[in-house]
């Protein structure tokens, strides 16, 4: 190996360790709410990244993550309201609750292609809300007020730069623990024989049923797998925020994720992180621009994105790197 | 010589990254029949999409001194362009009388169009027969007939014919072949007709082109080419 | 007896508003292959046009009739300005832009119009000789004007030149081209009469429902539940499949899990429809894919 390529692994091991030390720090150098903000980012990280497994990789249009995402928060809020449950416990169980009913979802969606499931997965979205709310199930789910928890205490004691830990600063490392776990699991999922049977799926169904790949399984599991994410992400959230009410998983939620994804780059893992932060932060900045109709702003994001930038920030990224990086093997270049 | 109705100077059309015509010349004169013959491949129907402007073309394409390269389809078809597709292009869905009404679609005279569509039906009384039937559900001779009928319903100057006696009965073609000349002596109308069926096409046309790989190998009065028995026998197999 | 005749009849109005909601979705989708997520929003937005017009002094039918032509202008620049691009993109990227329609007109509405629930005026007055124990007056009058709509639609579709011109740009776009048709303007006029349809649906259905930015979303469920039902490709299907929604609506509310689900059962019967009969009760084509 060459003198150049040691040089550029030892750069790249030192702006990891450098990136893994800042993003550690950051937690202590800012003020609470904006930490809780973070927190949000990871999570919306996760659920685009679920979202991104069906839509990207697997090419099945889901505009009814958000249905998802609310079943995981409620899972975690009764678990934690009615069975005392500690909060880290709660979430095998969102997700495998959330893999079983994506699996199910996954049977009719193999008949329908683009706009049919979108369609059905935004009835999906449109109807869980109200489901909720069901006086029936009242009992349970705490109707139209929701169900308020207590946000977990950090474990142990802790200062930093003179801010200590407190609840909020723990769920950032704990939510950043699960977040790095879940993406491992993607990275791991999708490049190797999955990953590339998902695509094939996606792009050349015929040829992929010719091959032997069996595609019912392959496509109700992808549904199931990605509700699994967006359900893990739901229930982390349930935890950050203390609270799950019914309006919070309206159907603009599930839009928003698309949003993120699409921002973000189909297909990329990680462009959830960008897509996940414009959805965050963008909102208030939309907000301030208008304080009239800041989704108009959001819709308008939107469909400008689908002409100038449909392959989203990392495609872009993708894009400006192919032009600009250096021919390989050329002399001095 | 006057000026051709259609003329073609250097044209080159592609789908998407694949070129197809690498910069042809050709001509129609007025009140004539060109054949423009070929193998498989050669860039036949591609030379009818392009003056129709369906395939993306480069070059100069002159209808009557009007340049087409850059039109919508829809404003060549206006000029006076009709064009009658492989596949027969009718709309399947719809009635005979439905789909030749389509055809006068861009005309204003009302009582002249009603004269043409009674006209269509003498000319060829298998579709006077079938009038409000689907046009699905005719015959490949049949639906033949309706196209060309529907073509003509513009009274157009051009004629465009892509293959017309593909997957045709011999006796059908005759047929068929023998109403095209009538229609070029009694109307007028210019003709540039694609064939693979070099004999017969010759037997109709007055000029021809040889279309190979998407060049001209070769031109000139069809008489003439079907004497040459050295290029019938090399360029078109028989 | 009463009760279940009142609540059939009523199911009839209801279903009259979805079947024509599923009308104006079968007719884009049958141009254009698309679904139409906007539509509702579009049709509520029309609505709040018509509900300033009267408040401004306008007379009903002045505002109706003006609405309708608005948003047919409207729907005609929607298709020839947003969605043109990307005609050719791939399913996610229109329904991306669809959805992006879709929040734009509710955002819209609410800044203008504001989120407090309005009261909607019926053009039908109530005491009338032609209400009954079954049906209001508005209940009829609304089936009458949607059926006049359909009417006018089967008649401009069946015996005009452009009703054919339009037929012909949806079924086979290049041979519509090749006879002079302009298939762009086509597909525009289309969007605009499929909106000025959501655009009568909506003003028939407000005085019922009273008019706020989210008054179409669960009706668009509905009518979409409805397309399905009757077939994506089959106008005539649609209506029918608006009667048989509407009706049922009505019945499994009354009789069997109370009307707090209405969402719910939107999408048990779409999920239901699209899973036992893909090409829908009249439709032809088939819908599944691998």
């Amino acid at each position: 190996m060459s003198q150049g390529h040691t040089m550029n692994r030892q750069l790249a091991w030192a702006l990891g360790a450098l990136l893994v030390v800042a993003v550690c720090m950051l937690p202590f150098l800012v003020k609470n709410y904006r930490v809780f903000q973070f927190n949000l980012v990871l999570i919306y990280a996760i659920a685009i990244l679920g979202l991104n497994i069906l839509v990207g990789f697997n090419g099945q249009i889901s505009l009814g993550h958000g249905a998802f995402f609310a079943i995981g928060g409620y899972t975690t809020a009764v678990l934690m309201d009615k069975l005392g449950m500690p909060y880290w416990a709660t979430l095998p169980f969102a997700g495998v609750l959330c893999f079983v009913l994506g699996f199910l979802m996954g049977f009719p969606a193999l008949r329908l292609g683009g706009h049919y499931l979108a369609l059905a997965t935004y009835a999906l979205a449109l109807a869980v809300p109200q489901l909720l709310k069901y006086k029936k199930i009242e009992g349970l789910t705490g109707g139209v007020q929701g169900i308020v928890l207590n946000k977990p205490e950090p474990p142990f004691s802790f200062r930093f730069l003179g801010q200590p830990l407190n609840a909020d600063r723990w769920l950032y490392f704990f939510t950043l623990a699960v977040a790095a776990l879940m993406f491992l699991l993607a990275w791991n999922l999708l490049r190797g024989r999955i990953g590339r049977a998902l695509v094939a799926i996606r792009d050349h169904p015929i040829a992929a049923t010719a091959m032997g790949i069996n595609l019912p399984l392959f496509k109700s599991t992808a549904f199931g797998v990605s509700a699994a994410f967006t359900g893990v992400a739901g229930a982390l959230g349930a935890v950050c925020v203390a609270f799950v009410s019914p309006d919070s998983f309206s159907v603009f939620l599930s839009i928003s994720l698309l949003v993120g994804l699409v921002v973000g780059g189909l297909a990329s893992i990680p462009g959830a992180i960008f897509g996940a932060a414009f959805i965050q932060f963008v909102p208030n900045v939309a907000d301030e621009l208008s304080k009239a109709a800041p989704w108009a702003i959001f819709g308008v994001i939107l469909i400008g994105l689908m002409y100038l930038m449909p392959t989203g920030v990392m495609g872009l990224i993708g894009t400006l790197w192919a032009r600009f990086k250096p021919k390989a093997g050329a002399p001095g270049a | 010589m006057s000026m051709p109705l259609l003329e073609a100077r250097g044209l080159k059309a592609s789908y998407g990254p694949s070129q197809v015509l690498f910069g042809i010349d050709f001509a129609v004169q007025a009140g004539q029949i060109t054949a423009i013959l070929g193998a498989n491949g050669a860039g036949k129907t591609t030379t009818l999409r392009a003056i129709c402007q369906m395939v993306r073309t480069s070059g100069s394409l002159r209808f009557d001194g009007t340049e087409l390269v850059g039109k919508a389809t829809e404003s060549v078809v206006r000029l006076g362009v009709a064009h009658v597709p492989d596949g027969r292009g009718t709309f399947s869905a719809l009635s005979v009388d439905e789909n030749l009404r389509l055809g006068a679609y861009v005309r204003r005279d009302r009582a002249e169009v009603a004269r043409d569509i009674d006209k269509a039906y003498a000319r060829f009384p298998r579709l006077a027969e079938r009038r409000h039937q689907q046009a699905g559900t005719l015959s490949g001779g049949e639906q033949q007939m309706l196209a060309i009928s529907r073509a003509l319903m513009l009274c157009p100057r051009l004629l465009l014919l892509d293959e017309p006696s593909f997957g045709l009965a011999p006796l059908i073609v005759a047929e068929i072949f023998r109403i095209m000349r009538s229609i070029n002596a009694e109307d007028g109308v210019s003709m540039l007709l694609v064939e693979q069926n070099a004999n017969l096409a010759l037997d109709l046309a007055h000029h021809a082109y040889l279309l190979e790989t998407g060049r001209v190998a070769l031109s000139g009065p069809s008489a003439v080419i079907k004497a040459d028995e050295s290029v019938r026998r090399a360029y078109l197999g028989y | 007896m009463d009760a279940l005749l009142h609540q059939i009849f009523s199911g009839l109005a209801s279903g009259c508003i979805y079947g024509s909601v599923a009308l104006g979705l079968v007719m884009i989708y049958q141009a254009t292959h698309h679904i139409n997520f906007a539509q509702g929003e579009m049709a509520t937005f029309s609505t709040f046009i018509a509900w300033s017009l009267i408040q401004a002094g306008w007379p009903y039918w002045a505002a109706f009739f003006a609405t309708v032509g608005i948003t047919f202008v409207g729907g005609v620049l929607v298709q020839r300005i947003i969605l043109r691009p990307v005609e050719k993109a791939p399913v996610l990227t229109n329904v991306i832009v669809f959805i992006g329609l879709l929040v734009i007109f509710n955002s819209v509405a609410g800044w203008l119009f504001d989120y407090t629930i309005k009261s909607f005026p019926s053009p039908f007055p109530q005491q009338s000789v032609l209400a009954t124990r079954y049906f209001s007056a508005h209940d009829l009058g609304s089936v009458g004007v949607m059926l006049t709509v359909l009417a006018a639609l089967w008649a401009f579709f069946r015996f005009t030149p452009v009703g054919l011109a339009m037929r012909a740009a949806a079924l086979n776009p290049e041979s519509a081209r090749l006879v002079g048709i302009r298939v762009g303007w086509m597909l525009a006029m289309g969007w605009g009469m499929a909106s000025a349809i959501g655009a009568v649906a909506g003003m028939m259905v407000a005085p019922v429902v009273f008019l706020d930015p989210n008054m179409m979303g669960g009706i668009l469920l509905y009518g979409f539940a409805a397309a399905l039902l009757g077939g994506i490709d089959n106008p005539g299907g649609a209506v029918i499949g608006g009667f048989i929604v509407g009706v049922l609506e009505n019945l499994l509310g009354a009789y069997v899990i109370g009307t707090e689900l209405k969402l719910t059962v939107a999408l048990v019967l779409i999920v239901g429809t699209l899973t036992l009969w893909p090409n829908g009760l009249f439709g032809k084509n088939v819908v599944t894919r691998v």
